[in-house]
């Protein structure tokens, strides 16, 4: 037994961290390094960056544009992305609809899409929740009525992550009510600029970032070659969307470069005639919290393992989610802690009154609520794990 | 990268798992725990039959040439059965001082004994005074004639009251709470001068109270370096708190399977109170907590047999923390969701939750640990 990656895992490891080092942009590396927000401008430029090394789709087959590289070097070059503080790119076309449609899309579908979203030509968002559909998905109710050639739809998206900033919108819409709610969806692809009766409002987050966005229909025309897999099987389409690698959910990466910033900022922090790292009460908090990563980490080393050694995923991936982003939120919290009154700054100060890595920390531990919420919140996790794992009866 | 077990370690697995199912379930504890020793000799002796006892020592000593892992593998097992022998005391605190330390008479003479099963072992370390800091030893070893003259007391030995023989940590030079000046010895029980106590411990085994009054220790008792047996005791430490974190993994996975079938099978207001979701949400909780147990359990088990002492330190810590963290917070809930029945002697989940606080409060508690952990130079590097 041993938790060591192999050589040639190491190598790699070297060679792609060397590669990040060398290929950021000087403007997005001086953002990176002190903590930086990005625009969507310097995400798309990181974007194409990654494309012409070939290295932006690392979880795409060979055929479609992938790298060819197994699941311990995707994990390996995710992680090494988190750490550098590269742009976080968008997920919704590289991660979800591009692997559906390369699973699930017709010829034509994969012709038209894959390649504008693996260039970065084309952003996508996601089109699922609604204000009466959360944690209940099942529930949603954006119709879908069949008129000729099209689907026209009517209703009311949201949580669209960035929509204002995308091209294509997928979203679940119903095309049936009968039967159970689950048998009466579809998955429909929508052009969000090109389609009359679509509008998208963006909305002001904790965060102080306008991240999320209400998504219109008004008898919008979606053509039913649009729609990926068969009528009313949309439920098998999300789910499969959903069933990506899980070794990223649970936020170690994450979780270890906030932890080194927490020592910078303790170090960079006068306290009387010393600093705050000089404080062992802080600085165990900061070790109670580290011995915490590294045990959630251990977990997600036997997921990767799991992974690279073909095995279904154990029980310990079904706990990452919970584990890790209540660790991750715990985290920031001691972040805002250690920034003392520097905590009260917020994003739109002069940028000089603060150091810039200290400009975003309220932002982020306000938005990061969040992480507990999004992707199936812990709570439904719970529900999960309970019935699916533990077996304990629903009545 | 492999949690796998091998095959040889699956076998093991299954040989001590099918043990503790038809030789030594929880009953055989129940009776054990009212005798002066609370152990068998004739199990020990079969433990030492099937060649558990030297399953990770290097095959010149007899053993078997294993790794930790191993010996922690069976531990989890012998934990999910409430296993009295002195496995821990034995194998791995005094076992692994002579194995790693001994000459090849010490080791032919003290530990081939164990290793068969027909001997047991104390480590006797921690003083009324000492807390976790194992550096603290006011027992005194004065050079006398060839030999030594060993006086002082100690607390808390781990089958101290049974012990065939002791590794003695006692100081040859410095004042009690200097780290240099600890020696190590081998002492009979049988020695003149040497007297102990069993007093009864929360989870139902037994430790000695020993005293040392002018015990004559021969020079070929001597173990290892005179003077310099503070890293050792620390190494033996590490490896105990592993041994722990594996043991307690056990009980712990034990605790959570029980705790789930009772959410299954006890009725109130005319449903199974696990349909409830409250209860729901607290057992997936410890569900989670007896994963990460898991993951840190190996971590431990993998770095003691680290030659980096760093990466001993701190993998070890990690584990501990997590097993008096985490690991505190399955053992609560299975008496929680348990309910009054837990509160009783006759109901197995108290047996557990007691083993269980013990395994967590030797070898350094979760505050210790933790402090440890962010001394260590790799805490302090990070964050440039």
């Amino acid at each position: 037994m041993d938790m060591e990656y192999s050589a040639e895992q190491i190598a790699f490891r070297d060679e792609v961290r060397a590669w990040i080092r060398e290929a950021m942009p000087a403007h997005i590396k001086e953002k990176a390094d002190n903590g930086g927000h990005f625009e969507p401008e310097e995400i798309t430029e990181w974007h194409k960056v990654l494309y012409e090394k070939g290295w932006v789709a690392p979880n795409w087959p060979e055929e479609v544009g992938g790298p060819g590289w197994d699941v311990g070097q995707r994990h390996i070059f995710g992680e090494e992305l988190i750490l550098a503080n590269a742009p976080a790119l968008s997920p919704f076309g590289l991660n979800m609809v591009g692997p559906l449609l390369i699973q699930y899309g017709t010829e034509d579908q994969k012709k038209r899409f894959l390649p504008k979203i693996l260039s970065g030509d084309e952003m996508w968002c996601q089109g699922y929740s609604e204000p009466n559909a959360g944690s209940d998905l099942a529930s949603l109710r954006l119709s879908a009525e069949k008129d000729g050639d099209d689907y026209v739809l009517t209703g009311q998206k949201t949580w669209t992550t960035y929509a204002q900033y995308a091209d294509w919108i997928f979203v679940l819409a119903r095309t049936s009510t009968e039967g159970k709610p689950q048998a009466g969806i579809s998955f429909l692809l929508a052009d969000l600029r090109n389609t009359p009766g679509i509008e998208v409002k963006p909305f002001m987050t904790i965060g102080g970032t306008m991240a999320f966005s209400e998504t219109w229909f008004d008898n919008a025309r979606v053509p039913q070659e649009n729609r990926v897999g068969p009528e009313n099987d949309g439920w098998t389409m999300a789910k499969a969307l959903l069933g990506h690698e899980r070794t990223g959910i649970g936020g170690v990466a994450e979780s270890h470069r906030w932890l080194l910033m927490i020592k910078r900022i303790a170090r960079d922090t006068p306290v009387g005639d010393g600093t705050l790292w000089d404080d062992r009460r802080f600085r165990q908090r900061i070790a109670e919290l580290e011995i915490r990563q590294r045990v959630v980490g251990v977990a997600n080393l036997r997921t990767l393992a799991d992974a690279q050694t073909g095995h279904a995923p154990g029980p310990e991936s079904s706990i990452l989610k919970i584990v890790g982003t209540e660790l991750y939120q715990e985290i920031t919290e001691l972040a805002m802690d250690a920034l003392g009154h520097n905590a009260l700054g917020w994003t739109d100060s002069p940028s000089d009154a603060l150091p810039t890595y200290q400009q975003w920390i309220a932002s982020e531990f306000n938005y990061l609520r969040a992480a507990t919420i999004y992707g199936g919140s812990n709570e439904i996790q719970k529900n999960i794990i309970s019935k699916a794992i533990l077996g304990l009866p629903s009545s | 990268m492999n949690f796998d077990l091998s095959d040889e370690q699956q076998m093991i697995v299954d040989a001590v798992a099918k043990y503790v199912d038809k030789d030594s379930p929880v009953e055989r504890f129940r009776k054990l725990r009212d005798t002066e020793t609370g152990w068998e000799t004739k199990a020990w002796r079969s433990m030492g039959e099937y060649g558990w006892l030297g399953v990770a020592y290097p095959e010149e000593q007899g053993g078997f040439g294993g790794s930790f892992v191993d010996t922690a593998l069976i531990l989890e097992q012998l934990g999910r059965g409430l296993v009295p022998e002195p496995f821990i005391a034995s194998v791995v605190l005094a076992g692994g001082l002579v194995s790693r330390l001994g000459t090849a008479e010490q080791v032919e003479r003290v530990l081939a004994p164990m290793i068969a099963g027909e001997t047991t072992l104390a480590l006797a370390y921690a003083e009324t005074q000492s807390r976790y800091d194992l550096f603290d030893c006011g027992t005194k070893a004065e050079k006398s004639g060839g030999g030594y003259k060993i006086t002082g007391e100690k607390v808390w030995v781990l089958n101290g009251h049974a012990a065939d023989a002791y590794v003695v940590v006692a100081r040859t030079a410095g004042d009690r709470r200097d780290e240099s000046g600890l020696s190590l010895f081998i002492v009979e029980a049988s020695a003149d001068g040497l007297s102990r106590t069993r007093v009864s411990c929360m989870d139902g085994q037994s430790a000695g109270l020993i005293k040392l009054d002018g015990v004559e220790v021969a020079a070929e008792n001597l173990l290892g370096e005179e003077g310099a047996a503070l890293s050792e005791l620390e190494w033996a430490s590490d490896r105990g708190a592993a041994a722990a974190c594996a043991e307690a993994q056990g009980c712990l996975s034990e605790l959570l399977d029980r705790t789930v079938e009772y959410l299954k099978d006890r009725k109130q207001f005319g449903r199974a109170i696990g349909t409830f979701q409250a209860l729901q949400h607290r057992a997936a909780d410890m569900f989670a907590e007896v994963q990460l147990c898991q993951g840190s359990m190996y971590l431990a088990a993998i770095s003691a047999d680290s030659d980096d002492r760093e990466t001993r330190i701190a993998d070890v810590s990690v584990a501990k923390t997590q097993l008096t963290r985490g690991g505190w917070f399955v053992q609560e809930n299975a008496v929680q969701l348990f309910g009054g029945i837990a509160i009783t002697d006759e109901q197995d989940t108290g047996l557990f939750f007691k083993r269980v606080r013990v395994l967590q409060g030797l070898f350094g508690d979760a505050d210790h640990h933790i402090a440890r952990y962010e001394m260590q130079p790799r805490f302090e590097a990070a964050g440039d």
